[in-house]
Formats: structure tokens, C-alpha cells, sequence
């Protein structure tokens, strides 16, 4: 049995290729049952990727170009301009390949963490066999082990995520702690909507116009507020994000002063993603007051980035063992049959025997008879063991084939039915 | 028998410190190992507390050795509470490396011998166990402390790796650590109220004055936070100052006097 990948990804392909061959889940589900006719098959579908994992016992060439044409003609019309950007993987390469991509190894941002749960819906809804099971769970697996071994997933990798972390670093848990969003801008948003999944409390949107400020307030189950109000609300506000277009700075340590002395030392983090910058750096100077602008996030996202491009490395040592494993296991499935009929075989002579004695043994007690059967069932173990953990320890080298027909010629198996 | 037991808490106490130290460059493993070090030396260490306790008719730890051996325990065991949660694994650098030091000190002065026959009556055990558990409770304080200066000068530093090694939340170290002190100074007090069960007019030492000035300090430090709001870096420079003088004048005017 042999597995085919047919795909298209970010790599190779830019997003108006991509899109055309984008499916939703039920799309995959559906494509992979009309794909499995008499093979096995799963579609990975995601931002970066559009990719056909199958496996089958018909030929390489068939294989792929089944996949091939199922995967062109979701792209229409624009088949032709998608076929140069397709690649085609086979065995151990296509194996490495879903190993990788499930530990993010693949994305765009190494080690992000959407892609494990993506490739587990796809195996989900796929049509699988014993082949593609076993890969899909190894992959799973060796996804797993990349995040859970190296810290490749740990760091943010974007400045709204790395201004959330930073409050976490303050604050630790951030559930129902207030923050104040100075300014209504695309940053400030996607940075409060961060601090709001991770338990972060939207206190107040505070905006120069407030009409604009309602609108983000909307969105952030806020309430808008002028600009002459933030004095008061720094007594209250844990974290201040701030990205207003002013032309010099909105919150300065004479207007911060009576809140920051009413805190009685409890912490307070300024994330001042504007440009200019809209808190003076002077307040930094003051016990407690954390102050970051847009140039120290980027710094701390790259920081982060780096990391996990170090943690990759060690991923890829992590993916390669478990790629290795599965060659391994595949590699075992030649033998299996040899194995089976061997120890049929085998089993086959021994009942033969002891039936023929059936007339002697027949006059034992029953325990006697029960441990006769017992220890020539050992023997029978005994005997084959060795010979199939060296079958396997060949396949895995990829003389099983060969050590196979071997074991089939020396012991007859399958000449009677032959004959 | 029993002497042999300081051996195997010596090592995983330094092997502990030396995968702590480790931790900082590496992941999950090295800090694994840390935590695995600290659980077999706290075992062991029991092992061999028992041991001398079985072997002696008395309280065995009233020599400054002993002490220092029954301390390192208790210091461990309180770090074990937090040590185990990866949050709080760097600690362990503090930690540790004070144990094995604290242990070797203990070793070399016969704190760890089964022959230990400096017994005590059960009053001034009491008051002994008490006030070690206290001084160590103040230890494990002035390590959080520690932890959220390192913490509390990353962030206003602006360190760009901020994100790659995580400390603990600078709160949550504000906040455990006044707690280990508030609950270490509770014991501390019991700890002098039975030795002034044990208190002859006449006895009074520069030691005792020292460690009444230390409580002093530790209160006045906690109702200052409660009444005046004196959080974050301030009161952990209490802490680390409170420490520093457990660690200088306490020894220092115990062998003094």
C-alpha cells in the first residue's frame, strides 16, 4: 500500500491560486469520500494549504494522477495556471511533509498554533483505512510532541499578542481585569479583542471624538468616554492601550500623578502604540508603571520569533524520529502477511500433531492434557519469535520484501493453495 | 548508616541547583530534572532526619549544625509547595544552591551525624522547630522577593526576552510573597513566645535582641503594606534586606554570644 500527497500551499502559491482551491470542512468531507473509491483518503484545507492525502494499492502513477485531477478541477477555470505550483509527494517524503506541516513547522509563523486542530479536523472527517489512521494519529502525535517538548508555540508572534502576554507578565491572570483603550484605532481593537479572550475587561474606550469611540465601544461591549476623563480612569485601569493620532502626548506624569498616587503602588501597564507616541516615557520612572511602545513590541515579538526559529530546529528533530517510526511501521506491513502465514503454519502442524496423537494423550488426566498443550504452544512461540522481530528489523531496513519471499520459500507457505 | 543518608540529599540538592541554573537556556528537561533533584534530596534528607531522631533520645537538632540541617529541610519542603508548579520552577535557583551550601555547612559542623547526642527538652525543641520553620518561611519570602526585583527590572528594562523566559507574574509574586512572610512570621512569633517559656531573666543575648529586631522589621514591613499600601518593590527590598539580616547578624551574634 502506498501513499500519494497532492497539494498547493503558501510556499509555492499566492493566495489567489490558494483560494480557489480552498474548502470549508464539509467541502473536505465531502471531497475525500468521492476521492475513496477503493482507497483512502483525507483533505487538509486550510489558509496556507489545500492538500489530498491518499493511499491506495493501485500504481504511483494512477495514484497521483487521481489526486492530481481531483485537486485541478477544484480550481475550475484556473487549472492551468494552478498546475506549475502543485507538488506531488510520495511515501516517507509525504509522511515528513504532514509531520511537519502538524507541527507547524510549515506555517507561515513557525509553531502557530492553529494548524494541530486543523489537520485533526480534516483527519476527522476524512475517509480513512489503516494506512492514513495510522499517519494522521502519528502526526498528531509528533505535532504534539513539537509543542509540548521545544517552546516553538510559546512566544507571541504578533504585537497584539505580545502586548497581552506583557500584561499576563504583569498581572498574571488578566480575568476581569479593567482596561482602558485610549483612541479607536485598527491596533488598539485587535489588541483589546486579544486581552478580551484571554479574561481582559474593556473599562472604557476614550476617544477625542466620542461618537467614534462609541463605535469601538460597540464592538468591545464598552463604554465611549472623552479624553478628559482618563485622569480618573488611571486610578482604576490596570492596563492602558493607547493609539490616538494626537501630535504630542495624551497621558504624562503631571495628568497621571493623582490616579498613580491613588493606586497605592499596584501596578500599571502602558502599551502606547502610536506614532507619536502617546504616553510621555517619563512615567516609566515611577514604582509601578510599566510603560511599552511600539518599538519595545515589535522588539519583543522579534525576540519571540527568533526563539521559536531556534525551537524549530529541535522540532524537526522530533518530526524526523516520528517520520522515521512510521517508515518503520510501513515498512513492517510487507511482512505482516509472511509473519501470519508462517505462524498459521506452524499453529496448523502443532494441532496436526497432537491430534495424531490424540489416541495416547487421550487417556491423560485433563490438567496433564492441558499443560501438553501449553508447553507445545511455548515451543511453537519460542521457536518463531526470533525469526519475526528479525523480519520486521528487516522490513524496517527494507530487506523485508526479500527476507519475506525467503520465509514463504523455505517454509511452503501458500505452495498448497497454489497447488 | 544514617550519616550516609546527607550524601544522596547533598547531591540531588546540587544537581537540582546545577538543572535550575541549566533551565535558563533550555526548556522543559532541564527544569524536570530540578524538580526530580529536589523531591529525592527532600526524601532523602527525611530519611535522614528520622534516622538521627531514632537514634537519639531527645531532640537532636539543638546544636547550631543540627539547627542548620533541620532548617535546610524546612526550606526545601516549604520551596517543594511551589517548586513542583512550573511557574514557580526558578525559584529554584535561589534555592537550591543556599540548600546544598546550607547542607555542606550543616555536614561539616555534625549536624548530620547519627551520633548527635546534644539533646534538648521538648520546650526548647519546640521553640527551636519553631523558630527554624519561621526563619525558613522568611527564606522562601525573601526568594520571591528576589524573583520579583529580577522580574520588576526585565519590565522596566523593556528586555526584548522578556517573553522567552517567563517569570512569574510580577503580582503574584507581590502577593506570595507578603503571604510566606505574613505566615513565617506567625510561626516566628509562636516560635519566641514558647522559648519565653524557657526564658530566665539574665539570658537575654544580642541574638535574641536581633531576632526581636528582625520581627520588629517583618512586622513593620507587613503593616506598612496593609495600612499604607507599601506593595511592589518596596516591600520586596524589605524582604531581601529582612534576609540579608537572618543570614548576616543572626549567625554571626549567635556565635558571639
Amino acid at each position: 500500500m502506498r501513499l500519494a500527497l497532492v497539494g498547493v500551499s503558501h510556499r509555492q502559491a499566492p493566495v489567489e491560486l490558494r483560494e480557489r482551491v480552498a474548502v470549508d470542512a464539509t467541502g473536505a468531507a465531502a471531497l475525500a469520500r468521492e476521492l475513496a473509491h477503493g482507497c483512502e483518503a483525507v483533505v487538509l484545507s486550510t489558509c496556507n494549504r489545500t492538500e489530498l492525502y491518499l493511499a491506495s494499492e493501485e500504481p504511483d502513477d494512477v495514484l497521483d494522477a487521481r489526486a492530481s485531477a481531483s485537486l485541478l478541477a477544484l480550481a475550475g477555470d484556473d487549472g492551468a495556471a494552478l498546475a506549475p505550483v502543485v507538488y506531488r509527494l510520495g511515501d516517507d517524503s509525504a509522511a515528513l511533509h504532514l509531520f511537519r506541516v502538524a507541527a507547524g513547522l510549515d506555517s507561515l509563523v513557525p509553531g502557530e498554533g492553529e494548524i494541530l486542530g486543523q489537520v485533526r479536523d480534516a483527519f476527522e472527517v476524512g475517509v480513512t483505512g489503516p494506512l492514513l489512521d495510522r499517519l494522521f494519529r502519528q502526526a498528531l502525535h509528533a505535532g504534539r510532541r513539537a509543542r509540548v517538548e521545544t517552546a516553538i508555540g510559546e512566544s507571541p508572534a504578533s504585537v497584539p499578542a505580545a502586548a497581552a502576554a506583557l500584561a499576563q507578565q504583569v498581572f498574571g491572570d488578566l480575568d476581569g481585569r479593567p482596561v482602558l483603550l485610549v483612541g479607536a484605532g485598527k491596533m488598539s481593537e485587535l489588541t483589546a479583542r486579544n486581552l478580551r479572550s484571554r479574561g481582559g475587561l474593556i473599562a472604557a474606550v476614550a476617544n477625542r471624538t466620542v461618537a467614534h469611540g462609541e463605535e469601538l465601544a460597540a464592538r468591545v461591549e464598552s463604554r465611549a468616554v472623552g479624553l478628559e476623563e482618563i485622569p480618573a480612569l488611571l486610578a482604576t485601569a490596570d492596563v492602558v492601550i493607547t493609539s490616538t493620532s494626537a501630535p504630542g502626548f495624551v497621558i504624562d506624569p503631571a495628568t497621571a500623578a493623582p490616579a498613580l498616587r491613588s493606586r497605592r503602588g499596584r501596578p500599571i501597564l502602558f502599551v502606547d502604540l502610536a506614532v507619536p507616541r502617546d504616553v510621555d516615557p517619563g512615567l516609566a520612572t515611577i514604582d509601578g508603571c510599566f510603560v511599552y511602545d511600539i518599538d519595545d513590541l515589535e522588539s519583543v515579538v522579534e525576540a519571540s520569533l527568533a526563539g521559536r526559529r531556534v525551537e524549530a530546529v529541535r522540532a524537526e528533530q522530533i518530526v524526523a524520529v516520528e517520520a522515521e517510526r512510521f517508515r518503520e511501521w510501513q515498512a513492517s506491513l510487507a511482512v505482516v502477511p509472511a509473519i501470519a502465514s508462517l505462524r498459521a503454519r506452524a499453529e496448523e502442524i502443532r494441532s496436526g500433531e497432537l491430534a495424531k496423537a490424540e489416541g495416547r494423550l487421550g487417556r491423560l488426566p485433563e490438567s496433564e492434557r492441558r499443560l501438553v498443550e501449553s508447553v507445545t504452544s511455548q515451543i511453537v512461540a519460542k521457536i518463531l519469535h526470533l525469526p519475526t522481530v528479525r523480519m520486521k528489523e528487516a522490513a524496517a531496513g527494507a530487506d523485508g520484501v526479500v527476507y519475506a519471499d525467503v520465509v514463504r520459500h523455505l517454509f511452503g507457505l501458500g505452495e498448497e493453495e497454489q497447488s | 548508616m544514617a550519616e550516609l543518608l546527607v550524601w544522596p540529599a547533598l547531591i540531588a540538592y546540587g544537581e537540582a541547583a546545577v538543572a535550575y541554573a541549566g533551565s535558563l537556556r533550555g526548556t522543559g528537561g532541564s527544569a524536570r530534572l530540578g524538580i526530580w533533584g529536589v523531591r529525592v534530596g527532600w526524601l532523602a534528607q527525611t530519611a535522614l532526619l528520622i534516622a538521627q531522631a531514632l537514634d537519639s533520645s531527645g531532640f537532636p537538632w539543638g546544636t547550631w549544625a543540627g539547627a542548620l540541617n533541620l532548617f535546610v529541610w524546612l526550606v526545601v519542603g516549604a520551596y517543594l509547595i511551589w517548586g513542583c508548579t512550573p511557574r514557580y520552577r526558578l525559584l529554584g535557583l535561589a534555592v537550591m544552591p543556599l540548600a546544598a551550601a546550607l547542607l555542606v555547612a550543616a555536614w561539616a559542623g555534625g549536624g548530620t551525624d547519627a551520633s548527635t547526642r546534644d539533646t534538648a527538652g521538648w520546650l526548647l525543641a519546640m521553640h527551636v522547630g519553631l523558630m527554624l520553620a519561621g526563619l525558613a518561611g522568611l527564606t522562601l519570602s525573601a526568594g520571591l522577593a528576589g524573583l520579583y526585583l529580577w522580574q520588576e527590572r526585565r519590565l522596566k528594562k523593556r528586555d526584548a526576552g522578556l517573553l522567552r523566559l517567563r517569570l512569574p507574574p510580577l503580582e503574584s509574586l507581590d502577593r506570595l510573597s507578603a503571604r510566606t512572610a505574613f505566615v513565617s512570621l506567625v510561626v516566628l512569633t509562636a516560635g519566641i513566645v514558647v522559648g519565653l517559656g524557657s526564658f530566665a531573666s539574665g539570658d537575654f543575648d544580642v541574638s535574641m535582641a536581633v531576632t526581636l529586631a528582625i520581627w520588629v522589621l517583618y512586622a513593620t514591613g507587613l503593616i506598612l503594606r496593609r495600612e499604607m499600601g507599601l506593595h511592589g518593590r518596596r516591600f520586596a527590598e524589605l524582604l531581601v534586606l529582612g534576609l540579608t539580616l537572618v543570614a548576616i547578624v543572626l549567625p554571626l551574634t549567635h556565635f558571639a554570644s
